[in-house]
């Protein structure tokens, strides 16, 4: 026994939702494309004013504070610091699948569909909310 | 070592990783904090946050081409990310509090799982036309698979089961820095009865939401490093992206065979770190 309406439905809701998914691939792209020329070259810069310091990783000291948040990055990044254009790169690409749930929440909204603008709502709250903040 | 050395071995052993990771579907995520902290003695703390970034960097290069196949359920993605994202708040609150040594036994452990999960295969791609569960009814979670013949529907089933190992997947990703991949692609596969296409597809579609999130605590905490992350993430993303090219071509069976056995040396080798107390 199959509801045939429902499934048309159901079909036909697929098919719209295809169309988004195509766009929501297409920004995710660009997004990391972006993120990725942004830390290359904040890389380059890096290598070619400290490639011969030396560096190890195997303590923690955490990173200077001036790149642990949002505004600190870019403050640093616009006077030019290669490490903060490095972290601006990976900044970026953080925000990337963020922009992709606010694009889903957008075409939520143009759908009409009042309980997925909510789940969406949730999800992109969350997000903003540890990358701004932290906890 | 001098930071150019470091980022150039960095980055080749992350060119390999990443490419592994996507011929074998396994993802690169999983063996890059083992390399890291096993043979270039990293602090788990940045190895976690530089893997991390370089999983969204995958997760979303790659999504551009699953989605344009059809297969990924984005109800259902969306609906399991408040799952994911939950989890991975919770799993980087943690962090802080678990000792290094019981998240390198903790590593251990999900590396095992994960070659077993390798080894063990799928489900295949039936589709599902059981009744669905009432809550994939009222969230309109039952989709369609395009096939040659048309589109088959699909029903989704147990709901609050898959959503529970969703948040687990999510703690587990910022507590390790990994993509939970297979963790996702069992629970939509195996409990919520979803077409393997669709799961991994959906899978890879919400594994940059729940790594975004515990990135994004983390920047705060200092743990993403630019000197470290940049060739990480460059290197698996470069990896990936050629591992995607050449997957038509590979001989997938003997490069899972071999990834496999990595991951298993790695495994032991993060238990025997964590036994010893501490990477």
């Amino acid at each position: 026994m199959k509801p045939t309406h429902d499934v048309a439905t159901a079909h036909e809701l697929g098919e719209m939702d295809r169309r988004i998914e195509y766009a929501i691939g297409r920004l995710l792209r660009i997004g990391v494309i972006v993120a990725a020329i942004v830390t290359l070259a904040g890389a380059t810069a890096l290598l070619a004013h400290a490639g011969d310091t030396p560096v190890s990783f195997s303590t923690f000291h955490g990173v200077e504070p001036a790149l642990l948040t949002v505004t600190g990055i870019l403050r640093a990044a616009a006077n030019g610091n290669s490490r903060a254009i490095v972290e601006l790169g990976l900044l970026l690409l953080i925000a990337t699948p963020i922009a992709r749930v606010a694009a889903t929440m957008v075409a939520f909204i143009w759908q009409r569909d009042a309980t997925y603008v909510v789940v969406s709502g949730i999800v992109l709250g969350m997000l903003l909310y540890g990358l701004l903040f932290g906890t | 070592m001098s930071l150019t050395l470091f980022a150039a071995l960095i980055g080749a052993g992350s060119f390999f990783a990443g490419l592994l990771g996507a011929l074998t579907g396994l993802g690169g995520g999983i063996v890059v904090v083992p390399m890291l902290t096993l043979i270039f003695h990293v602090d788990l703390r940045y190895a976690v946050g530089a893997s991390l970034v370089s999983v969204i960097a995958t997760s979303s290069g790659s999504a551009a081409a699953y989605v344009r196949q059809g297969f990924v359920n984005l109800r259902v993605g969306v609906f399991l990310e408040v799952a994911t994202v939950i989890g991975a708040v919770v799993g980087a609150m943690l962090a802080g509090m678990i000792s290094t040594h019981a998240l390198s036994l903790l590593f251990g452990l999900v590396l095992l799982y994960t070659a077993y999960r390798s080894l063990r295969g799928h489900g295949g791609d039936d589709v599902h036309d059981a009744p669905p569960h009432p809550l994939a009814v009222r969230l309109r979670l039952n989709s369609s698979l395009p096939t040659p013949a048309g589109p088959q529907p699909y029903t989704v089933q147990h709901v609050p089961q898959g959503f529970l190992m969703m948040l687990l997947a999510g703690v587990l990703s910022a507590l390790l820095g990994i993509g939970s991949g297979v963790l996702k692609v069992l629970a939509m596969d195996h409990l919520m009865k979803l077409p393997f296409k669709v799961s991994t597809t959906t899978s890879n579609f919400m594994i940059g939401v729940t790594a975004a999130a515990s990135a994004g605590v983390y920047l705060h905490r200092g743990y993403i490093d630019p000197a470290l992350a940049f060739p990480v993430m460059l290197g698996v993303l470069a990896g990936a992206l050629l591992g995607a090219r050449l997957l038509a071509r590979a001989n997938v069976r003997w490069l899972r065979i071999i990834f496999t056995a990595v991951v298993v040396v790695m495994a032991i080798e993060m238990l025997s770190k964590g036994a010893r107390g501490g990477v």
